[in-house]
């Protein structure tokens, strides 16, 4: 019997309670900044939290995550440049695209185990990256500028920081069920169940590459979702979105939080993201010291934040 | 032909700079099934050092050498320092030290170089052009790539291949604790191959700079292209790399040179300049692709396991 009351669960619940109460903050406080930064903070967090269901749950160690965030970005932006301004047409595209970009490098890169398996879905997202540069319609290399959000009729106002933020939140929060259903779900623990031991799975009877793919291209999806919400926010899409460090910070986010653990990569978004904030107002060579704190964590901090707020609610 | 046979030239020195990167990370992987993304930022370093080196002796040769010596250094440090503690870790645990060592080098390059670039002039004797076929000239600088390339592929396969450090590596490779219990000291071996790995990047980033400019993030896309190659050639085998390499290098410089005019014939001319860099840059990774579904393990894939 787990216990409710634990470490683990009040720090959920701070983090929760701190997010959703964040507005209220920043209109009382009139620090608008706070909120620009939180609303990047949320979509990464999203972004984060479907990286997780590959990799933590499922152990596809995708490298390539970020091409997502930019698949979703240039179809926001790309419809918008072409006039179509409807976020109930751009978002549904978004993630048809992503889930296509999917369900595509998924069947070819699921046939590779292990470390080729990074290198393939790297390979991908780099794939992704150039066909973005070479977009020259759509500014190519420079990136596409978004001059008008997506317009959901009087339901919501993007423009607004406030709601654009709940919507964010909203988005956050709807991901974070989906994937804690998807996991508990009979599917998910298939795709846990292939992580462990995939010859005993196969044995049982379960097609392996199935059941990864399909929990690739819902992961795919999330985070084509993130992309389009990422896009909004900057009101700007590049390719730069796509490039593989962007991929790394995800996996960051995701390790530092902690993997296979379901409110693990949003913490490890607001602390990797907060530090970055902060050791970029304090020294110009903030990655100096990130750099190597990563390196702690690897080294000493195993399975991450989460991990620690593990061992400490066992006391 | 001129071009063609130039180009060709172009390309063969490519993949064989290539090739010198990822003969160190495959070695690095093979043997110590270590991923080491920080690979790129020992190239970056090998040019810093170089250009240092070279500035301040005044000397192209020896200012190389001591930049050599020093790339070495650096990565028996880093080596012993962190990178030892990692082994037989997760590999997800090694891309993620060593992305972070990625956003430390390129930092500290900034603070210590300066954000901009650095040139590394060639002496005179490196500047003429060579003529290699009767009414055919080419730059002596890119044949001497060629060449100390070559000297250095086969210096390799000789110490690997033929010497009882060579052995020992192979062995090593193939079963750790065996050679540990007949007595050799695996991690100064391990310690060793780390810094011939570290000194290979450097030297094909040192070798490189006079051509391109050096600068911060010079080693992460031609990282991703030594990745490619060698999981292309068969992570851990050096002949693989070798052959993935000299592959890649083609196909990359013949695309760059000869996919916009090819092109044009089919598309409009702006079209076809603005698509052909992209499609170019895209080649490689496709190719990857194809390797990797035809393939799962590379083509040549080394027969320990």
């Amino acid at each position: 019997m787990k216990a409710l009351f634990n470490v683990r669960n009040a720090v959920a619940v701070l983090i929760v309670a701190g997010l959703l109460l964040l507005p209220l903050y920043t209109s009382l406080s009139g620090n608008l900044f706070a909120l620009t930064l939180f609303t990047r903070i949320v979509i990464f967090a999203l972004a984060a939290a479907s990286l997780n269901l590959i990799m933590g749950y499922g152990g596809m160690m995708s490298f390539g995550h970020a091409a997502y965030l930019g698949i979703g970005g240039y179809a926001v932006g790309i419809l918008a440049a072409e006039g179509i301004g409807s976020g109930f047409f751009q978002i549904p595209v978004a993630l048809l695209a992503s889930a296509l970009f999917a369900l595509v490098i998924g069947a070819l890169s699921l046939r590779t185990r292990g470390v080729y398996f990074i290198m393939i879905t790297l390979a991908f997202a780099q794939m992704a990256y150039y066909v973005a540069s070479g977009l020259a319609r759509y500014g190519g290399d420079d990136g596409l500028t978004i001059y008008k959000r997506s317009d959901f009729g009087g339901l919501i106002n993007l423009s607004n920081r406030v709601q654009f933020y709940y919507l964010c939140l909203a988005c956050l929060f709807g991901g974070l069920y989906l994937i804690w259903r998807v996991v508990n779900s009979r599917f998910g623990m298939v795709v846990q169940g292939l992580r462990s031991n995939e010859a005993r799975m196969q044995a049982i009877g379960f097609p392996a590459t199935r059941y990864r793919l399909a929990c690739f291209v819902i992961a795919g999806t999330i985070c084509g979702l993130a992309g389009a919400l990422l896009a909004n926010n900057t009101d700007f899409v590049s390719p730069a979105v796509m490039y593989w460090t962007r991929s790394g910070d995800l996996m960051v986010m995701v390790i530092l939080g902690g993997m296979g653990s379901l409110f693990g990569p949003v913490i490890g978004a607001i602390v990797y993201l907060l530090l970055e904030e902060f050791l970029s107002q304090v020294t110009e060579y903030w990655a100096m010291i990130l750099g190597p704190l990563l390196l702690l964590i690897v080294l000493f901090g195993r399975g991450g934040i989460d991990g620690l707020l593990g061992r400490l609610s066992r006391g | 032909m001129l071009l063609v046979v130039e180009q060709f030239l172009n390309g063969l020195q490519f993949g064989l700079l290539l090739f010198l990167l990822a003969a160190g990370l495959t070695l690095v992987f093979g043997i110590m099934d270590f991923v080491n993304l920080a690979h790129g930022s020992l190239y970056m370093m090998g040019a810093y050092f170089a250009a240092t080196f070279v500035a301040w002796t005044g000397s192209f040769i020896l200012g190389v050498v001591l930049a050599l010596g020093a790339t070495l250094l650096l990565g028996i440090v880093l080596e012993f320092v962190a990178l030892r503690h990692l082994y037989g870790r997760d590999h997800l645990d090694h891309v993620l030290a060593t992305f972070g060592l990625i956003l430390f080098f390129n930092d500290a390059v900034r603070l210590i170089w300066g954000p901009a670039g650095l040139a590394l002039p060639l002496p005179a004797w490196l500047t003429v052009p060579v003529p290699i076929l009767p009414g055919v000239h080419y730059p002596a600088y890119r044949l001497a790539i060629i060449v100390v390339a070559l000297v250095v592929a086969l210096l390799l396969y000789i110490v690997v291949m033929r010497t009882r450090l060579g052995m020992l590596i192979r062995a090593g490779a193939s079963n750790r604790e065996m050679i540990g219990a007949l007595g050799i000291n695996i991690k100064l071996l391990y310690t060793l191959v780390f810094g011939l790995g570290a000194a290979l990047a450097g030297l094909a980033g040192m070798m490189q700079a006079p051509i391109l400019t050096v600068q911060i993030g010079m080693g992460e896309n031609i990282l991703i292209l030594a990745f490619v190659i060698i999981v292309i050639g068969g992570i851990g085998s050096i002949r693989g790399a070798f052959l993935a390499a000299i592959f890649v290098g083609m196909i990359d410089t013949l695309g760059r040179a000869f996919l916009p005019d090819l092109l044009r014939k089919i598309l409009s001319s702006a079209a076809a300049s603005t698509a052909a860099p992209a499609l170019s840059s895209m080649l490689i990774y496709l190719l990857m692709a194809i390797v990797l579904v035809a393939r799962p393990e590379g083509l040549f894939p080394a027969n320990r396991r």
